[in-house]
This record gives C-alpha cells, sequence and structure tokens, in this order.
C-alpha cells in the first residue's frame, strides 16, 4: 500500500504560486470540457461561444461590463469587510436597500430638480441605507459577538421582501393598471453615458482605485488589516475593535448601498424586488477569488460577467442552458480554492516500512 | 553494571522543506540510564524525540531499539515498543478521575475492571514512588500530580524508555524535586529515560549522560560527572560566552514609586478571582520580579495594568493618576508599555502576516497626524532595531512569521524599548530563547532599569529572577504570597511562597 502523507509548506516563491493559481483555472476549464462532454455537448463550440457572445460584437462587450460594474464594486465593498475576517455575506440585501434609498429620492424629489443634485442625493441615500443595512450586524458583533454570517444572510431576505411589499403596496405606480410596478424614474434620476456606457463603470475605477488606497495606506485600513489578523494584538495596540468593525461595516454596506442606486438609476430606471440580481452573492466569490486585492477583484470581476453573459448567449444561440456557464464558474471556483490546500501543503509519499527483524 | 542499550540512533536526518531539522544525528541510551537531550531553541532536540516516539519518520538513518532496527510509522507503534512520550502540555481529561484518564484509549472489555485496574495502578506506583490517588479527579490536581498521572499513564501502558519534554517549565523547585526523585527511581528499575532540557542546573543534576544538539546536529556526547557547567554552554553555542547577569544598585532614594497597585481584585468569567487583593509599588530604577507558577494570575496582573481588563475592586495609581477606567490607549500614551509573550509568540502583540515595519508602527500610527500612515520614520526605527538587537532577517520588509522565534520576540521587545517607557511590563521575556540571545534580553532591561524605567519583569526560571531583579513578588493563585530581595531568601523558600504559603515576616528590599 502506498501511504500518502500530507505536509505543510514554507512559503512559496511568488512566481510558483502565480503557476499555481493559473494552472488551477486551466483545469477547472479542461474539468468544466470533460463535463461537458459527458452531457454530448462539444466544450470547444462551447467555449468559443461563451468568448464570442460575450465580446464577439460591441454590443455585446457593453452588455458584458454592465455586468462587470455592479460585480466589481460589490466586490470591493465585500473585501473591505473580509480583510477584517467579518464575513458579510448580506451584500445582496445591502444591494437592494442602497436601491430601495435611492428610489425614494428619486421619486419624490420632484422632476425640476438639477440632474447633478438628484443623482447625487440618491447616492448619498443609498450609501447611507446600504451602509446602515450593515451597520445592523456590525453593532451586534462588536457589543455581543453575534455571528456575522447568520445575521447578514438573513438580513438579505428582509430586504428582498421589503422591497418586494413596497413593489406590490404602498410604491405600487397608479398609472401602471394594477401591474404591480414601481413608477420609471425621470430622466434626472438617470445615470449619464459617458463613451456610450453608463457612468458607473467610472465609478468602479475610481473605487478600485480608492479601496487599495484606503487599505494599504491609510490608518483605518491598516486597523481594518490589523483587526482580521489578530484582535488580541488589535487590542494590546490600544486601538478601539467595536469602532473598526462598525467603521468597516459602513464601508462595506455603504459601496454595496451604491450598486443598489446604479442598478436602480441606470439599468432598471426603476426598482424591482430583484435588482441586486444575486450579484451580491457573486461578488463574494469574485472577492475572494481576488484575495480581496482590488486590482485582481477587477480583473476577475470582468472574467465573471463574461461567463455571465456568454452564458446568456449559449442559452439562446445554441439552445444550451445558461447553467452549463454555472458550471465553468463553480469549477473555477473548485479548483482556484482547492489549489490554496496545494499552496500550503505539499504531498508526499511515506517512506516503506521495513521489515521488522522480530 | 552491565548495562544493555536501549536506544541507538544513528545518523538521522529529517527535513522540513528547506530547513534541515536534524543532521547526521547519533544518540545511544542503555537502560537504567537518564540522558539529557541538551540545546538551545531551534537545536532540533524535539524533533529527534518526536521521531523516536512515532510522531516523524526520519528522512535518514537508523533507530535501533535492544538492537532491533525499528521503523516507527505512527505513535502507536512506537508505544507498542515501549516508548512513552510526555509532552509539556498534559493530555488529560479535566472532568475525569485518574483512573478514568489512564484508561481512555485501552482496549477495553465493555464493563470497566476498576479493581484490576486500581491494583495495577497501585502496584506501578509503590514500584516507582509514584504518589497519586487513583480516584482524584484531574481538575483537583495541581501541575505536579498532573505530570505523575501522565507519567503512571506510559508506564501503564508498558513504557520502559520514557521521553520527558522540559518536564519541569511548570513546576515548583519542591515538585521538580519530587519528580527526580521518581526519575531516580524509574533509573533503579532498568528504564531509560531521556529528559529534554534547557536547563543546566537540572542536566548536572538529574542525567547521567549529555547529548548535546547544536544547530540539528549532535555535538558529542558526555559523562555529566566528567564536565562542568561552562563545558556544556560552550558545546551548545559553539563559543565561549560570558553570562553574567550584572545588577546595579541604584540609591534608595532615586526609587521613588512609580505605579502603585491597591488592592486590585479580578475576577475571571467564571467568577472566580484570578487576582486577589494585590497590592504592590512598582519603583523607578527597579526590576520587579513576578515569580509563580503558570497561571497564577500573571496575566491579568500584567493586563489591567496595561488596561486590557478593567479590575473588578481596587486602584492602579501611576504617578498620581487611577488608571483604572482609562482605555489602553490612554495608558499607552502615559508611557507605559507592554510585551506580552504569549506561548504561541504571535498571539498578542504582532501581526504575523504582515512585515517588521508594519509592526514597529503598531502603537505609534496613531500618533501621526492626518488620515495616511506614515512609514518612513518607522522604516528608518525598523531598520535601527533590526541592527542594535541583531535581528536575522532577510529584510525588514520580510513578513513577521517567517522569523524564528527569538527573532520574533526581539522585534517586540525592540518595539517596545524604543518608545522609551515609563513603566515596562515584559512577560515572558526570553521564552524560546536561546542562551545568548536570553541574555541580550537581560542587558536590554538592566539598560532600561538605569534609565529610570521601573521594569516589571514575570519570568519563569527562579534562577533569572533571583540574579536580575532588585524584588520579586510571588503570586499563588491570584494572591501575592510575598514580596522578598533576592539576596535574602533561597530558591526553596520562594518555592514555599509559589506554592501558597504566605511568608510570615515580608523581607522588604530597599
Amino acid at each position: 500500500m502506498i501511504a500518502l502523507r500530507v505536509t505543510k509548506r514554507d512559503v512559496m516563491p511568488r512566481k510558483k504560486e502565480y503557476a499555481v493559481r493559473v494552472l488551477a483555472v486551466v483545469l477547472s476549464i479542461v474539468f468544466a470540457g470533460v463535463i461537458m462532454l459527458f452531457f454530448g455537448l462539444d466544450p470547444f463550440e462551447i467555449f468559443k461561444s461563451l468568448v464570442v457572445g460575450s465580446v464577439g460584437t460591441q454590443m455585446r462587450i457593453k452588455q458584458t461590463l454592465i455586468k462587470a460594474i455592479p460585480l466589481c464594486i460589490a466586490s470591493l465593498g465585500i473585501s473591505v469587510a473580509f480583510r477584517m475576517k467579518f464575513w458579510n455575506i448580506g451584500a445582496e440585501g445591502q444591494i437592494t436597500l442602497g436601491a430601495a434609498a435611492a428610489t425614494f429620492v428619486a421619486l419624490n424629489l420632484g422632476q425640476t430638480t438639477p440632474k447633478p443634485v438628484m443623482l447625487l442625493v440618491m447616492a448619498m441615500a443609498a450609501i447611507v441605507a446600504g451602509g446602515l443595512w450593515a451597520f445592523i450586524p456590525a453593532i451586534f458583533k462588536a457589543k455581543l459577538g453575534t455571528n456575522e454570517t447568520i445575521f447578514t444572510l438573513m438580513l438579505n431576505y428582509i430586504a428582498i421582501k421589503f422591497v418586494m411589499y413596497l413593489q406590490y403596496g404602498p410604491w405600487i405606480d397608479p398609472a401602471a393598471q394594477g401591474f404591480p410596478k414601481i413608477a420609471m424614474f425621470s430622466e434626472n434620476a438617470i445615470l449619464p453615458n459617458v463613451f456610450g456606457l453608463h457612468i458607473g463603470w467610472i465609478i468602479a475605477l475610481v473605487l478600485v482605485i480608492v479601496v487599495h488606497v484606503f487599505i494599504s495606506k491609510t490608518k483605518k485600513g491598516y486597523e481594518i488589516s490589523v483587526v482580521g489578523q489578530s484582535v488580541e494584538t488589535a487590542r494590546y495596540a490600544g486601538m478601539n475593535i467595536s469602532n473598526i468593525i462598525i467603521t468597516a461595516m459602513l464601508l462595506s454596506g455603504g459601496m454595496c448601498g451604491l450598486v443598489g442606486m446604479i442598478q436602480a438609476s441606470a439599468i432598471e430606471k426603476s426598482l424591482v424586488y430583484s435588482i441586486a440580481n444575486n450579484y451580491g452573492f457573486t461578488a463574494i466569490i469574485t472577492a475572494w477569488l481576488a484575495r480581496l486585492n482590488s486590482a485582481a477583484i477587477l480583473l476577475v470581476c470582468i472574467v465573471f460577467a463574461m461567463l455571465i453573459q456568454g452564458g446568456a448567449y449559449i442559452q439562446i444561440a445554441m439552445n444550451v442552458p445558461s447553467s452549463v456557464s454555472s458550471i465553468v464558474q463553480g469549477t473555477i471556483l473548485f479548483f482556484v480554492l482547492g489549489s490554496e490546500f496545494f499552496l500550503q501543503y505539499k504531498i508526499g509519499r511515506v517512506p516503506q516500512l521495513q521489515k521488522e527483524v522480530a | 553494571m552491565e548495562k544493555t542499550t536501549a536506544i541507538e540512533m544513528m545518523g538521522i536526518s529529517k527535513s522540513f522543506g528547506p530547513i534541515q531539522a536534524n543532521k547526521d544525528v547519533y544518540l545511544d541510551v542503555s537502560q537504567g540510564e537518564v540522558h539529557a537531550i541538551l540545546g538551545e531553541n531551534g537545536a532540533g532536540k524535539s524533533t529527534l524525540m518526536n521521531m523516536l516516539s512515532g510522531i516523524y519518520t526520519p528522512d535518514s538513518g537508523m533507530i535501533r531499539l535492544y538492537g532491533e532496527p525499528v521503523r516507527f510509522s505512527s505513535p502507536k507503534d512506537a508505544i507498542r515498543r515501549g516508548i512513552g512520550m510526555i509532552y509539556q502540555h498534559f493530555n488529560l481529561v479535566d472532568v475525569m478521575t485518574a483512573t478514568e484518564n489512564i484508561l481512555i484509549g485501552q482496549p477495553v472489555g465493555f464493563m470497566l475492571r476498576t479493581k484490576s485496574l486500581s491494583h495495577k495502578i497501585r502496584e506501578l506506583s509503590d514500584r516507582y514512588g509514584l504518589d497519586i490517588d487513583p480516584d482524584k479527579c484531574v481538575c483537583d490536581m495541581s501541575v505536579g500530580e498532573k505530570q505523575t498521572l501522565e507519567i503512571l499513564k506510559v508506564l501503564y501502558r508498558g513504557a520502559r524508555i520514557l521521553i520527558m519534554d522540559e518536564p519541569t517549565a511548570v513546576l515548583t523547585p519542591q515538585e521538580i524535586k519530587k519528580l527526580f526523585r521518581i526519575i531516580r527511581n524509574m533509573k533503579q528499575q532498568g528504564c531509560a529515560v531521556v529528559i529534554i532540557t534547557h536547563k543546566l542546573n537540572e542536566v548536572m543534576e538529574i542525567s547521567d549522560r549529555v547529548t548535546v544538539l547544536r544547530k540539528g546536529s549532535s555535538i558529542g556526547t558526555v559523562n555529566t560527572m566528567d564536565v562542568d557547567i561552562p563545558n556544556l554552554i560552550e558545546m551548545m553555542v559553539g563559543k565561549k560566552v560570558d553570562l553574567q547577569i550584572t545588577k546595579k544598585s541604584i540609591d534608595a532614594d532615586r526609587r521613588q514609586v512609580l505605579l502603585e497597585m491597591d488592592e486590585v481584585t479580578v475576577l475571571d468569567s467564571e467568577g472566580k478571582k484570578a487576582l486577589s487583593e494585590v497590592s504592590f509599588e512598582l519603583r523607578k530604577y527597579e526590576i520587579l520580579g513576578v515569580a509563580g507558577v503558570a497561571n497564577s494570575g500573571q496575566k491579568e496582573l500584567c493586563e489591567s495594568i496595561a488596561g486590557l481588563i478593567r479590575p473588578d475592586k481596587g486602584r492602579i495609581f501611576f504617578e498620581g493618576d487611577n488608571l483604572v477606567g482609562k482605555t489602553p490607549r490612554d495608558i499607552i500614551q502615559l508611557g507605559i508599555r507592554m510585551g506580552f509573550i504569549p506561548e504561541d509568540r504571535l498571539g498578542m502583540g504582532l501581526v504575523g502576516s504582515m512585515d517588521i515595519v508594519s509592526n514597529i508602527i503598531l502603537k505609534d500610527y496613531q500618533n501621526q497626524p492626518g488620515l495616511l500612515i506614515q512609514k518612513e520614520e518607522c522604516t528608518e526605527k525598523a531598520k535601527k532595531i533590526v541592527r542594535e538587537l541583531d535581528i536575522q532577517t532577510p529584510s525588514i520588509y520580510t513578513s513577521v512569521q517567517q522569523l524564528s522565534g527569538g527573532n520574533i520576540q526581539k522585534v517586540l521587545l525592540g518595539r517596545e524599548i524604543d518608545s522609551s517607557p515609563k513603566v515596562l511590563i515584559t512577560a515572558y521575556a526570553v521564552r524560546g530563547l536561546d542562551i545568548g540571545a536570553s541574555y541580550k534580553i537581560y542587558d536590554m532591561l538592566n539598560e532600561q532599569k538605569e534609565k529610570g524605567v521601573g521594569v516589571l519583569f514575570v519570568g519563569e526560571d527562579l534562577d533569572v529572577l533571583m540574579d536580575l531583579c532588585d524584588r520579586i513578588l510571588v503570586l499563588c493563585h491570584g494572591e501575592v504570597t510575598g514580596i522578598v530581595d533576592p539576596s535574602g531568601v533561597t530558591k526553596e523558600e520562594i518555592g514555599l511562597l509559589m506554592t501558597g504559603r504566605r511568608k510570615e515576616v515580608e523581607v522588604n528590599a530597599q
């Protein structure tokens, strides 16, 4: 019998580390291909269509980027909380409530409000709403030590059901003749386009830089990293831990809230209860795959947006369910997370036992 | 007396990645012999013993037991062959009795045959002079008793070769005496005992032969009778070292009171008293030692001064201010610095994944103006600390967790000292350090004292405490059982205080 033994590795050189990660992605694609073969699909054809469907024409590139924007901003928000080892999986709810707050402003501030004022107030409202929604689990964690994972997860459903109630009840558009929808925004509440794409892409790029600087160059960012690494050490250094948790979550939730505003204003031009459209959950995956690194988040989110967009395309063009694309997403996640194991441990063969001369 | 060889390890090598933990090590231990393995931290003592007890397998080399080559693939194999290992951290179930603990993991029938077991335990106890009540619950036992129980456990499993990893680290002098008596009994019964240690006095007292390891290799094996302590140190370190702690006494009139604890009581999470009406004064120009067996309230004492826990009763005065109720931040600003070295070294005080600069900045960044963190100044500071304390690191941008234990400690202590504190609290400052580094740290503390700093030194090694400190405060179960002048007491007397016997008249050191 060959016995295998797992031993801890020393720190790996950077180059090798990247090689392992790239290999993991390649393997995941090969593996996904094998699954497709198993279902009688042609993997080469499908991968080609995924690419063609996501970046094949200018229109498709635009659609891909439109999906990358919310994913990227939400991932950045999540990465701030994750850096503190605060498992904020409530982005979905924070996005939804951010959208609701922005909508409230859009519907009530009046059509004569100048566009910049209107958009700024909407953004502020969304950031505050998302931040507050994240503040609730944060304060409970800081003061009572509650588990943030369950807490943030459950708040998602409350937020979504609340907006559903608004959509079917108090905010229903009387002009829609009983159809449960909220009124469309007036022109002054819609984000402008820059180079043919709504301005969200600029916001996303700016935030990539802002979050990077915040984490690596500011005192608060430093504190967040220290708390994430060792709460005891932070305590010894005289940091106010509750304060840090709450600040980080306000930022994290605020960014997710802003996603809600962008989606409501630029995409739906109204509010629907499904406004978050799973971006809040997918962003957890992208933030994690990017190892919470801002620049990497940008890249990973574009790739994932391609998969989402390409998945929609193969469904229509090839009559292949878009779940195939989800399978690819899943295998990438599986392989990349799995590669973490090989980065930290190595597997060797146990030397064979000599026969004891007994 | 004719002695048969119990263990032979020949040309043993073992590496973990690029680190060679053991290189071509030779060791032989006879029956009826107490054999000490001596070496500095990181010399490969524990790795070697872990190979003997089946936790690791050697990369090359051969192990022979009573002349037969063996190869263990798990600790079970080693136990089956009569090798028992006793670790520093006991593996006992607190809520069970001694007998039950011995039974755990043993192949027994459905019913516990306690009677025959009790018989066997008694027999073993008598033979080796182990003083254990089989029905006593582990949670009621002292550290010494727990260790005795661990010994009994491995003997019950049939061990004839005992390996003990730093067995005296947690014991009082009295308990150490008792342990040595047990070890001598085992020796007389023909057992082979291997002791891993870095305490030289103990090596001289108990062992028959010593094998010295240095940087993973065996330097040599000598008869204890033929050597003295300086010889052993030279073998360990590879060069002659001057091991003198020079204690300068400063005039009494300059030694004003700096910090005063006034009947401080701290309750732990279960409402038990972790500190009970602790009162003492810490003066300028002095090192006040804190002695006591592990977990006697040392941590609570340090943390309540640093503001990390709030005393339930009592006051702490620093330059006329009551510290109780102040935040840790405020207390740091007042010039009270603490370096607590926990067992894992990184748990408190340092962030393992961050580089040296980011760790140096940990307590200073809040004083910087503005929102951004300025690293330039700290980069200089980090370079200075690395240079002055001779920290072995590829660069100041190396993450702290990649450094060796001693170097990690230097980073921590260097940071605290660099802030020119008024009060310096160090707990277990030399834990896990090699001899040279330890003395470097003692020198640093003495320097601080001569500058007028009041140093609170929580220590483990009584010899060191007596050499280094001007006064020693002894804690037992959270109570101060005495504050003594080390020149006026013996180690045994301090040992008695550590076990709770209060000193009638306190020797007041001035």
